[in-house]
């Protein structure tokens, strides 16, 4: 029986094989693997792009104090992009799952219908769930668009949810007790993360401070994004670095809420605040990646 | 003696809700398609699975039949050269023209070339399939490519023994089909004649009714049938095979409702009873796939299930640690509506009304108080935000564990009710009145803040709201006024009307004008309305009724032609003897019985009492008229007919009652 790492590493090697780059998870804290710049910027304009990275992903609202089986505050997805979609994408799913030596023809695989909606990252796909034995195993969408806007090319977001995969495939009753490499448990690995996330994210996390920061990430993404349209060259100019506040800003939210601190009035407006930078950092990423042919001939001269 | 004809849309997995709507679809758009173009030929049948559409036509014609088609050229009277130029413009001599209409025209009338079928189908089956209506689409070949409810993989299009030559988002037709992801081919070559069996062979049940059949084989033995899970299912796989599964029944000490709902909702499984209608710890899954011989499928599903219900589990415990009550302030961060607040205001108000809606109905207002002060408290509980849909039977489970009063637990757990027009109104008193504080909070604020449905759009489900209070309130025998309950809205009210008029015609069977002439005397109170129905509906089929109505159709024509205004009191010295006076006198001696009747609602007698004045209605019209050449004469009798139609007709608007023509009363 492979241990979770190995199962990580055969899904890595099976889409390096097929053309994918393969990175390292991103380092700012996310929710989803769609939210790396690896897909939430690459999935935008009309270059071809294959990459596929493990996220962790953090959700502070989802930490159970590492006491819940099935229920983790940062759990790990290995997310692979697939822009433009080929035309034999669920097939080629449906290789990664022999590779990592799931039989088909002893279990039972249904495609069922959940599409995906981000109204903070303004993005939105058409999909599935992916139904193993009655487990959801992956998501897989159909991006349409993102930042707000339609997509050039379609990408397939595949997301495959590692530790229930692993349990799945250890027969384990819980995520914890995975084994992550020969005689190491996910508990050795990961418990301390989720117990003392949970307190902090529940219990610790300074209300007022983190306020403070997030209006600190937001004031810094609007300073950058104002100062893109002055500034030349463009290739040189920071994006990325505006939309590492982005992230921060959503992460923050995601404690605020978990925190119980975010009223009625505030979170509306809250989430209006966050795709309203999403939105301008994908809309500058855009001009700047593909600029309209004026401008480039312009950069030429 | 015609061509055979089949298409097979092979996508990506199409959401099993929408494939049978879709069927329909492309057998309207291809009939019409059939039709346009001259075809001939019938659609035999629509099938689906998941990953594929199907349409089946015989009798196609090899070619088009054949068209005259007419061109119209100049007017006769514009000359011999204005003809020649059309002749020449046609490419045909002038004797080629024919002459027709008034005034006379040149024509030209030629026969169109027939195109092949062959060609026909290949232009237009690519509008037929992109012209299927989904409700929500997808690009996927890039911007601006063509739609389609999931990306389209392989056509199969073949006329006879021919393949229909034709692309669609880069999908090229031939003859080779797509057998189960699992159990199949990946190309099978097919014709028309063994399509259906080369699919089978390669693990396709191509046949809806075949697969429904093979799932409902194992619905036997306690199995609950569940038909629209069932229904979901026949669309979700290609190859149904049902398995049973079993768990722990340490798991029965959870509430049943919480059990069957992640078996039903999340796993979309069917749960088992005992004979005694009670739930056994078991389970059917429908595998899309032909065995499971070693159990692989059945210990996962059964892996899952657990996991599912150790999580309900976990939620019910750590849920009882905070109180509902204690959980009524945390409403204040769960919003309602952007404008119309959190659910901490909806609560208070909810509260405020529930009391006074209790006071009104003689229901126990502390009761209603308390249990609409704790109904939304469960939104914040791990329970509800795992499994929503349990809104309000979570909260009353918990309420009763917690020890609240019955009526108070039982009102939260059944607020919600009734979710359709299927699904009863709630079961008690206090129930009802939470459930209409609820529900009216909604329709108030949506209004107020202009949130008003339009065609299908409805976020806040504001119908099922209404036609829930309309409900209840006629369900329930409450006798509370409709206009207070809008809160003077009258936009509100017209809404509300609308539902009223829906739920007495569609739901209970009441005929148009019926619902019509009751409402038009009076809707405020809505027990009184239903009262008033089923008055009209006993008496409508008596002799004496319809005439009866058509007479005072005949007074509301009459006092309107006239221009009456109304009021005058009836001067009985001007009233002429025979049948005016009798009349009068009948009408002197019913006011007082109908009234009576009418006080005690009892309608029916009020109506038939009503009724036995038609005689004499009727040779007053015969003998009596109305416009006496005397002014005064005709005022008072217009006073009097004006009256009479007053006091009768506050049960019902007879006029509006629509009476066949041959029982009308004589002239």
């Amino acid at each position: 029986m492979d241990t979770f790492q190995t199962t990580v590493a055969r899904l890595k090697h099976f889409w390096a094989e097929w053309g994918c780059v393969v990175t390292e998870p991103y380092d700012v804290e996310v929710g989803a693997g769609t939210m790396a710049p690896e897909t939430f910027l690459r999935v935008l304009g009309p270059r071809p792009w294959n990459v596929a990275y493990v996220q962790p992903s953090r959700r502070p609202a989802d930490g159970r104090y590492g006491e819940n089986p099935n229920r983790l505050y940062k759990h790990q997805q290995l997310q692979v992009i697939l822009k433009p979609a080929p035309q034999d994408v669920l097939d080629l799913y449906l290789h990664s799952l022999a590779a990592i030596g799931i039989d088909l023809r002893k279990h039972d695989i249904k495609f069922e219908e959940d599409n995906w909606e981000s109204p903070t990252l303004g993005a939105w796909g058409i999909g599935w769930q992916v139904m193993l034995d009655g487990l959801e195993i992956t998501q897989f969408t159909y991006f349409q668009q993102c930042g707000g806007i339609d997509l050039d090319l379609v990408p397939a977001e595949l997301t495959y949810g590692l530790e229930r995969i692993v349990a799945f495939l250890q027969d384990k009753e819980s995520i914890y007790d995975i084994e992550w490499a020969r005689g190491v448990s996910y508990r050795d690995v990961r418990f301390a993360d989720e117990l003392q996330n949970s307190v902090y994210n529940f219990e610790f996390a300074d209300v007022v401070a983190l306020w403070q920061l997030l209006a600190l990430h937001e004031k810094e993404c609007q300073r950058l994004l104002e100062g893109y349209p002055a500034y030349e060259p463009k290739s040189r100019f920071p994006m990325l670095a505006a939309y590492d506040h982005v992230l921060k800003c959503s992460h923050l939210f995601n404690l605020l809420d978990s925190r119980g601190a975010i009223s009625v009035t505030e979170r509306v407006g809250l989430i209006a605040r966050v795709r309203k930078l999403a939105i301008g950092v994908a809309q500058t990423w855009i001009e700047q990646q593909h600029p309209a042919p004026a401008e480039a001939a312009q950069e030429v001269a | 003696m015609g061509l055979p004809f089949l298409l097979e849309i092979g996508s990506e997995e199409i959401p099993d809700w929408m494939i049978e709507p879709a069927l329909a679809d492309l057998r309207r758009l291809f009939a019409e398609m059939l039709a346009d173009n001259r075809l001939g030929g019938q659609v035999t049948r629509v099938d689906a699975t998941p990953r594929r559409l199907v349409l089946r036509a015989e009798g196609l014609a090899l070619e088009q039949h054949p068209r005259i088609e007419a061109t119209i050229g100049p007017p006769v009277s514009a000359g011999p050269k204005a003809a020649e130029g059309f002749a020449k413009r046609m490419g045909v001599g002038v004797t080629d023209l024919e002459v027709r209409d008034t005034p006379p025209r040149y024509y030209l009338a030629r026969a169109v070339a027939p195109r092949r079928t062959s060609e026909v189908l290949a232009g237009s089956l690519p509008n037929v399939i992109t012209g299927i209506y989904f409700p929500k689409t997808m690009y996927w070949t890039g911007k601006g490519g063509p739609r389609f409810i999931r990306p389209i993989r392989w056509i199969v299009a073949l006329l006879g023994d021919a393949v229909v030559p034709l692309e669609l988002a880069g999908v090229v037709s031939g003859n080779t089909t797509r057998g189960h992801r699992v159990l199949g081919a990946g190309r099978i070559p097919v014709t028309i004649a063994d399509y259906e069996v080369q699919l089978e062979q390669n693990g396709v049940i191509l046949s809806a009714a075949k697969r429904r059949a093979r799932i409902e084989a194992a619905l036997t033995d306690g199995v609950r049938r569940d038909q629209a899970l069932l229904g979901t299912l026949v669309y979700l796989t290609e190859f149904p095979t049902p398995i049973r599964g079993t768990f722990d029944e340490r798991y029965l000490e959870l509430p049943r409702e919480i059990l069957t709902t992640v078996m039903r909702h999340h796993q979309r499984y069917f749960s088992v009873e005992h004979a005694g209608g009670s739930l056994a710890p078991e389970f059917v899954a429908v595998m899309n796939t032909n065995a499971d011989p070693q159990g692989v499928v059945r210990a996962g599903n059964e892996r899952v299930l657990r996991a599912r219900f150790n999580d309900a589990r976990f939620f019910w415990e750590v849920d009882q640690r905070k109180p509902l009550a204690d959980r009524v302030p945390e409403l204040a961060a769960v919003t309602f509506q952007a404008r119309l607040g959190s659910y901490l205001e909806k609560t208070n108000r909810m509260a405020a009304l529930a009391m006074e809606l209790a006071q009104r109905t003689g229901a126990m207002a502390s009761l209603a108080e308390r249990a609409a002060h704790l109904a939304k408290a469960d939104l914040t509980t791990e329970m509800v935000k795992e499994f929503t849909e349990l809104q309000g039977i979570v909260g009353g489970l918990y309420a009763r564990v917690q020890g609240e009063h019955d009526e108070v637990w039982r009102a939260i757990y059944e607020h919600y009710k009734p979710l359709s027009m299927e699904d009863s109104i709630p079961s008690t008193p206090t129930a009802r009145i939470v459930s209409l504080a609820d529900k009216l909070d909604t329709l108030r604020g949506c209004f107020e803040i202009g949130m008003v449905p339009t065609g299908s759009r409805d976020p806040f489900a504001l119908r099922r709201a209404a036609q829930g209070v309309v409900r209840i309130l006629v369900e329930g025998k409450l006798r509370l006024s409709l206009k207070e309950l809008c809160a003077a809205d009258a936009r509100l009210e017209a809404f509300l009307l609308d539902r009223i008029r829906h739920y007495f015609r569609d739901v209970r069977g009441f005929a148009y004008d019926e619902v019509n002439a009751v409402l038009a005397s009076g809707c405020d109170d809505l027990v009184d309305v239903e009262a008033r129905l089923e008055a009209i509906r006993a008496v409508r089929p008596t002799p004496d009724f319809e005439p009866l109505a058509a007479s005072f159709k005949r007074i509301t024509n009459i006092l309107r032609q006239a221009q009456f205004a109304g009021g005058g009191a009836i001067d009985a010295s001007l009233l002429e003897a025979g049948p005016e006076r009798e009349l009068y006198q009948g009408f002197e001696r019913l006011r007082e019985i109908v009234y009576r009747h009418r006080e005690a609602r009892d309608y029916r007698a009020a109506l038939e009492a009503i009724a036995s004045l038609r005689p004499k209605i009727d040779t007053f019209f015969d003998k009596v008229l109305v416009n006496a050449p005397d002014a005064r004469v005709r005022q008072n009798r217009l006073a009097f007919l004006g009256s009479l139609l007053t006091e009768f007709s506050a049960i019902a608007d007879f006029s509006e009652i629509v009476v066949a023509q041959n029982n009308t009363a004589s002239p």
